[in-house]
């Protein structure tokens, strides 16, 4: 609002019916920010909730408030059914990281070069793995592995003469390649998000320089590209860690994750142990966030990136 | 090369993900197997009995409809407020309304249990009113439930828009003498309109096939399409009769998608909006 504005406000001052306008115009703005605040308490409320009652020194009842303890989280920490299910969790969660990173960069790079026609399915494909809801893709992946495991289980059984034949089954391995596919297609579109807004001029000065094409890569476009797949490894981590529903269809035999131990104890009534945990899990992916938020910030302060270089700022980007 | 850098990808959207989706088509007009599972057949009888029995789909339109519209009323005057207000605070605003989005969806929908049970705001209204209120089980708490879990969703497209909103316009109109509704209704609409859209779909598609929220916060009584195909698929077994109703979902979920794409974009050329 520049000075004459203000100027204009005092002027109108002086009738009655400005004062009424001004003061509707107040009661607007109180409510924006009220309204703002209220949006907030309700985001943050159950976190709070959760990390609040995973202190309570209770014996039994999770509400029933008992004084400040840290003994669940030592009985949670010991639980050995916890610990296995985090170590599930925390291997998918990088394997798959690694994974989905590493071909969704390739695909994105790969996509520059591909003609129009071409490029348009795998755009296609894209959004599809990304847009159709997850029970669906949880359904179809657990039909098709299905199939698999029994057609490779009857191969196994009519080749094998001698002992027990070899069995496949479902385990840790199916959930990585389906956490892959959703994960692949966010890399893919932040990298290309990045890839886009990036300088031509800066390759075309190194090919200009006969550097090679790998050299070129290493050196100027990679670097450009690192804080797209920073976040797009810290995102793939995070929904993977945090998957359920993908994760409940399916799962084996002993690949159980955190999210389905936690969801199981919401069955039989929640104890403080159970938020103990997802203490836990909250604390695991919020250092990540806030750690790539962190790593990505310097680093672009000092090349001097684009402004979406944060994985914050990038999903809010791409959104 | 390039066709190397792309060997991976195309193997996980063919195999994972177009393959899938075409058994799932096949598997919709066969039998259930004696002891669950497929077994081939042609038959439409998985599509018939959907037809007699709507009442999840019907209860997830619902819920999927009203969530969008809760979330658009919801979104709009917050993300205007930062985006317009919050001049110095708005980069932690920003950061502050990601976090809970990046939080475990499942711990923060098992607060909420806890939140609007017995001893949060069911005892609460209880204890005010004299009479047993429930909240958890009731389609009051699963929509609560669901605005609380995809809010964020709406807000970032709708931001990014009021973001590029050009304040200069908004003075212009007023100088021209219109009022406080012309000017929302010619200047800052239009504008925001391509946000209020891609979140809209952004919000309404999870919510079609949502299935945790009713798990937790519907205590079994609330059942919405994702709780029938998980039944169907983890408990029956019964994967055509769960095949067909995925198939119908899509189509039902393609329609309505089309159809408001269509809806809102009609005489608005040259303000085409894409899905994302």
């Amino acid at each position: 609002m520049s000075a004459s504005g203000i100027a204009i406000g005092e002027s109108r001052r002086s009738h009655p019916a400005a004062v009424g306008r001004d003061r509707f115009k107040s009661l607007v703005e109180g409510w924006f920010r009220f309204h703002t605040g209220a949006i907030y308490v309700f985001l943050f409320l159950p976190i709070v909730v959760v990390v609040v009652f995973s202190f309570n020194g209770t014996n039994r009842y999770l509400t029933d408030w008992n004084g400040f303890s840290l003994k669940w989280y030592a009985r949670a920490l010991s639980d050995t059914q916890v610990q296995r299910d985090l170590w599930n969790s925390v291997t998918i969660g990088i394997i798959n990281a690694i994974l989905a990173t590493a071909f969704g960069t390739m695909a994105a790079l790969g996509l520059q070069r591909v003609p129009k026609r071409m490029r348009s399915f795998y755009d296609a494909l894209t959004y599809v793995s990304i847009i159709i809801p997850e029970i669906v893709i949880a359904l179809a992946t657990l039909i098709l592995f299905a199939g698999f495991q029994n057609t490779a289980n009857g191969f196994f059984a009519s080749v094998t003469t001698v002992g027990k034949p070899f069995k496949v089954g479902l385990g840790q391995w199916s959930i990585i390649l389906a956490h892959v596919l959703f994960n692949l297609s966010l890399v893919l579109l932040l990298v290309r998000a990045r890839l886009s807004g990036m300088d031509r001029t800066l390759v075309d000065a190194s090919y200009d320089l006969f550097a090679t094409p790998w050299r070129t890569f290493r050196q100027i476009t990679f670097p450009q590209l690192l804080p797209a797949i920073v976040a797009g490894f810290l995102l793939s981590f995070t929904f993977s860690f945090d998957d359920y529903v993908i994760s409940s269809f399916v799962a084996g035999v002993g690949s159980q994750t955190l999210p389905l131990y936690i969801f199981g104890q919401t069955k039989q009534g929640v104890t403080p142990e159970t938020n103990a945990v997802a203490a836990v899990m909250l604390v695991v992916t919020l250092t990540i966030l806030v750690g790539g938020q962190f790593l990505l910030g310097r680093q672009s302060r000092r090349t001097g990136g684009s402004s979406a270089t944060t994985p914050i700022a990038i999903v809010a980007e791409q959104a | 090369m390039t066709s190397l850098l792309m060997a991976p990808a195309t193997f996980w959207y063919l195999v994972l993900l177009v393959l899938p989706l075409v058994i799932v088509a096949i598997y919709s007009f066969g039998v259930r197997a004696p002891d669950g599972g497929y077994q081939p057949a042609f038959t439409f009888d998985n599509y018939g009995t959907l037809l007699k029995r709507p009442g999840p789909f019907t209860s997830s339109l619902l819920i999927a409809i009203s969530g969008t519209i809760l979330c658009v009323l919801l979104a709009f005057p917050f993300a205007y407020f930062i985006a317009t207000r919050a001049t110095k605070r708005k980069g932690l605003l920003l950061v502050l309304l990601v976090i809970p989005f990046w939080t475990s969806f499942l711990i923060r929908t098992i607060s909420l249990v806890i939140i609007l049970g017995s001893d949060g705001i069911g005892g609460f209204l209880s204890n005010l009113t004299g009479q047993n209120v429930q909240i958890l089980g009731t389609m009051w708490a699963v929509l609560i439930g669901i605005v609380y879990n995809y809010l964020p969703l709406m807000i970032f497209p709708v931001y990014v828009t009021l973001e590029r909103l050009d304040r200069t316009l908004l003075e212009a109109s007023k100088d021209l003498g219109a009022g406080r509704w012309a000017t929302f209704r010619q200047i800052t609409l239009p504008i925001v309109w391509p946000g209020l859209i891609t979140g809209s779909i952004l919000v309404f598609i999870p919510l079609m096939g949502e299935y945790v929220v009713p798990a937790i916060l519907g205590n079994g009584k609330v059942f919405l399409i994702g709780n029938v195909l998980q039944l169907d698929f983890l408990s029956s077994r019964d994967w055509p009769a769960g095949s067909a109703k995925a198939v119908s979902l899509i189509l039902v979920m393609l329609i309505t998608v089309s159809f408001y794409l269509w809806a809102t974009n009609r005489g608005r050329r040259g303000r085409e909006v894409s899905l994302l």
